[in-house]
């Protein structure tokens, strides 16, 4: 059945079973290829959106529950790219495969907005649910301690 | 235009319309590092290299080797850059398709990719920047020798105050005679601007950003979506299926049996569901009903079975020997101190966080694949062998991989989309679930070692016994190991105990296994390290002491074929240093705490860790600090990518510690998805690990495995001395211990 989604800031129907998960309502529906998917059951955080402006697992998210709500995956964090996590990001080299490293950022994008000056605990909390096979954990603590004292950013939608 | 050099190089340069030039480079490595290496030479003539340049300078550079996280899209070009004098950020990077006759070997492992091309990549720079000043000494009427290159991608004559760029050059750069590879001045390292500095990923824009650059994001006009079940029991074909129903389901647009073939590390035999969707395919397959006729003898095997055999050959005489020098039950007799200790380590699946996945295209008599793989050649050599199609006409795109891990080695996936290809003649994507990869891995074959050695008076380790058990087919002995259980008779402490009996029996085995990353070598890391701190222990000495005494003694002749390379002096280096960087022995540690510290040699790395480790009364392990020391010869190419690989290492080794494991059970593989193989998280990761590198004037070697297997025996000795117990099966959870 049509579901209304608002999806970085773009309104989209699409016409699905509703319980389709958001994940693959994303990819391959919308054709955002920027969440991905790791492990299907919520375990891994790979397919980190925000859904209502709170980080969730999207691979775990029936599109029936996501109706008519926004929805801001890694492509809608910023227009171009210059979100102060993306930024750090790069400055840092946090990547080693970068499988992972959307999500990562999906869930350090929701920690900043409630917490802007997070502590070392507030982002082992934060980001626990998020694997990194690679181990790139110190760089994203890192990389979260300097985007977070950089000056603070609205996620701004990029239209796409 | 060929110019031949001499019998090691050669380059190729073809003039670009509009005034740029592309060169082909065809370079031998002109050191003798392989001669001592477990890997032979490369073939000779096959181009290392492929640059552009323009008319308008920039610069591109192919990278020809799979990236699976190890940063080599990065660092091979690094080399290139430095040596031709251009700035880093002008630097372009295109991955290659895979064209072995082209590029030479592509693969990704075996940390090899650093060793083969540091000498020749260096050389085809250099060559280069010549080519430009030669080519302006020529434009200009001036002598060579009065021009400058500034790592501008340009050259100047300062009398003059000339300059040209490289892309103004290139054109008539295409004409110049090159300058012998072999013998080109290479920079001096002091004047390097480029290697040895900290360089970003080269895809970190677009992953940071989300655009499609993993294998699983790529997406073809009118591409189905394929999901592949397999037996549980390796092997096992289709007995029984309810396939009439599953193609009446919403989106299925195809669901057929694959005959497949009978290696279990290629195209198994399954069932294919082809939808609209990859949602559609794997809801329809919820409702597959599929009986199997697995192998019986396969269908019988379990951990308990293997572990209980294991316990018994503990008695039993061992099926053939590694090694034997001098007698080891004779000085065990005279031994002042004699210890025995039984260690063991499960199955482990490698479980990159981008589930297998390939997409396929079968038109006219040709297969043109997309897929993440470390071996893209090997991929190649599978389909063709399973389907019957001349290699000629298989096409492979190189896809950037959501890691690796020595799983991609193996390219089965690769296969499952081919065979649905086929058939189908539409352009379709086969994608794994987790359950998929756990159940249907190439795993990491577990092993049992008894071991009995004894010390002097002296403290001195005299005698060193090992039975080692492992998988494969006793009849075929050391040739008859499963893939990745084997070992190499020459693994430290050989050749540095006098008395040292080394022998093996093997167990069937009807589960495939593959190489993980620093295959065998983390393993024995753990084993072998483990118990020199029992024997420090034994002996009443310091276990760096310990360590550093064996190292410094007598060692006995490498074997003339086979030998492993092993230099003690680079591991008493790295030994040293990261007892100064660690404090050990020197430093007041917290109430509770302890150090611990392992050594390996893999890969042609020399690694020591030592790690600060304390445990709570409910047996919760925290790991405070590790400090990782290396010896990979004279430079680091990329020191961001190589900190980040040390830091990776240590990460990953505690997840094989503490809490990885594959049990197998009645042929099928138990566990199915993270929640039951968890890997190492951010709150329990070290909050300092700490990377040091011993420059040595040695060639710069591989990172990517070296730096892992030292983790298991840092972390497990600190805890033994943290507890005052010794745990001798992995992952420790088993036996109550978990991350605090």
């Amino acid at each position: 059945m049509p579901y209304t989604l608002t999806v970085n800031g773009q309104t989209k129907t699409v016409d699905v079973p509703g319980d389709m998960p958001l994940l693959w309502v994303v990819r391959d529906v919308l054709n955002l290829k920027g969440t991905k998917f790791g492990c299907g059951i919520g375990q891994c955080g790979a397919c980190t959106v925000h859904l209502r402006g709170r980080a969730v697992r999207s691979c775990q998210t029936p599109v029936s529950m996501a109706a008519n709500a926004t929805i801001t995956t890694i492509e809608g964090l910023s227009p171009d790219g210059t979100h102060p996590l993306q930024v750090a990001w790069q400055e840092i080299d946090v990547p080693q495969c970068g499988y992972c490293q959307a999500g990562q950022i999906m869930s350090a994008a929701a920690l900043l907005q409630t917490t802007p000056k997070p502590n070392e605990d507030d982002i082992d909390r934060a980001m626990s649910g998020n694997v990194c096979r690679c181990g790139t954990y110190l760089r994203i603590k890192e990389a979260i301690q300097k985007a977070a004292s950089m000056p603070p950013r609205p996620i701004q939608t990029a239209q796409r | 235009m060929t110019t031949m050099l001499n019998r090691r190089g050669f380059l190729k340069v073809t003039a670009l319309a509009g005034g740029g030039m592309l060169v082909a480079t065809y370079i031998d490595p002109v050191t003798g590092l392989f001669a001592q290496g477990p890997q032979g030479p490369q073939a000779s003539f096959v181009p290392n290299a492929f640059v552009k340049i323009t008319a308008d300078n920039v610069v591109t550079i192919i990278s020809k080797n799979p990236e699976i996280g190890q940063g080599i899209k990065t660092a091979l070009p690094m080399i290139i850059a430095e040596e031709l004098g251009v700035p880093w950020e002008r630097v372009r990077i295109e991955q290659a398709d895979l064209d072995q006759t082209k590029y030479g070997p592509q693969n990704a492992g075996g940390s090899t990719a650093t060793p083969i091309n540091w000498d020749p990549l260096r050389r085809v720079g250099a060559s280069l920047r010549a080519m430009f000043v030669a080519a302006a000494a020529q434009e200009w009427g001036v002598p060579a020798a009065d021009l400058r290159t500034t790592g501008n991608a340009s050259v100047t004559h300062l009398a003059s105050n000339r300059t040209a760029t490289y892309g103004q050059l290139a054109a008539r750069a295409a004409t110049m005679t090159p300058p012998d590879m072999a013998t080109v001045p290479l920079k001096a390292p002091a004047d390097y601007t480029i290697i040895g500095q900290h360089k970003g990923g080269v895809d970190n824009a677009a992953i940071v950003t989300g655009k499609p650059t993993f294998g699983i994001d790529l997406t073809l006009p009118n591409m189905l979506w394929a999901v592949y079940e397999k037996s549980p029991v390796f092997g096992g074909k289709v007995a029984t299926e309810n396939l009439a129903h599953i193609r009446t389901l919403p989106g299925v647009r195809h669901a057929f049996v694959v005959e497949g073939t009978s290696d279990t590390r290629g195209l198994m035999p399954g069932i294919a569901i082809v939808a609209d969707s990859w949602w559609q395919a794997q809801s329809a397959r919820r409702q597959l009903k599929v009986t199997w006729n697995d192998i019986p003898a396969t269908a019988g095997q379990g951990s308990k079975l293997w572990a209980q055999r294991a316990q018994e050959l503990k008695a039993e005489k061992p099926a053939f020997p590694l090694r034997v020098d001098g007698n080891a039950d004779q000085a065990l007799a005279g031994a002042a101190r004699v210890v025995e200790a039984s260690y063991d380590y499960p199955f482990l699946s490698h479980a990159p966080l981008e589930p297998q996945n390939a997409t396929a295209w079968y038109r006219d008599g040709k297969m043109e694949i997309w897929a993440p793989t470390q071996t893209p050649q090997a991929g190649r050599q599978l389909v063709s062998t399973a389907l019957g199609i001349p290699q000629e006409n298989i096409t492979i795109h190189i896809q950037r991989a959501g890691g690796g891990f020595g799983r991609r080695l193996t390219n089965d996936y690769m296969g499952e989309a081919c065979a649905i290809a086929r058939q189908i003649g539409v352009p379709v994507k086969v994608l794994w679930t987790r359950e998929d990869d756990m159940k249907h891995d190439h795993y990491r074959p577990g092993g049992f070692h008894h071991l009995k050695a004894g010390v002097d008076a002296s403290g001195a380790l005299v005698a060193w016994k090992n039975h080692f058990i492992s998988y494969g087919d006793n009849a075929r002995g050391v040739q008859g190991f499963t893939n990745s259980g084997n070992i190499n008779g020459v693994e430290f402490p050989a050749r540095f105990v006098p008395n040292f009996d080394f022998q093996a029996t093997l167990l069937p085995l009807g589960v495939p296994t593959g190489a993980l990353r620093a295959p065998r070598s983390h393993a024995f890391s753990w084993v072998f390290q483990s118990f020199l701190d029992e024997l420090a222990d034994a002996a009443g000495k310091d276990p760096i002491e310990f360590r550093l005494a064996i190292l410094s003694g007598q060692a006995m002749p490498p074997p003339a074929e086979g030998a492993d390379g092993f230099d003690a002096s680079r591991m008493r280096g790295v030994l040293e240093l990261i007892r100064e960087k660690s404090g050990w022995g020197t430093r007041r540690l917290a109430p509770g705490r302890a150090l611990g510290v392992g050594f390996q040699y893999s890969h042609r790395g020399y690694f020591a860790n030592v790690a600060e480790v304390s445990v709570d009364r409910n047996n919760a392990v925290t790991v405070h600090k590790v400090w990782v020391a290396g010896d990979i010869g004279s430079q680091i190419v990329n020191m961001s990518a190589a900190t980040n690989q040390g830091q990776g290492a240590v990460i990953e080794g505690m997840s094989h510690l503490m809490n990885w494991e594959i049990t197998v059970d009645g042929g099928k593989v138990v566990q199915s998805n993270f929640h039951q193989y968890q890997p190492t998280r951010m709150n329990q990761a070290p909050p300092e690990i700490e990377v040091h590198f011993l420059k040595t004037s040695n060639p710069p070697t591989g990172l990517g495995e070296p730096a892992l297997p030292p983790t298991l025996p840092a972390i497990a000795n600190a805890i033994a001395k943290a507890t005052g117990k010794r745990v001798r099966t992995l992952p420790l959870s088993k036996a109550g211990y978990r991350w605090a």
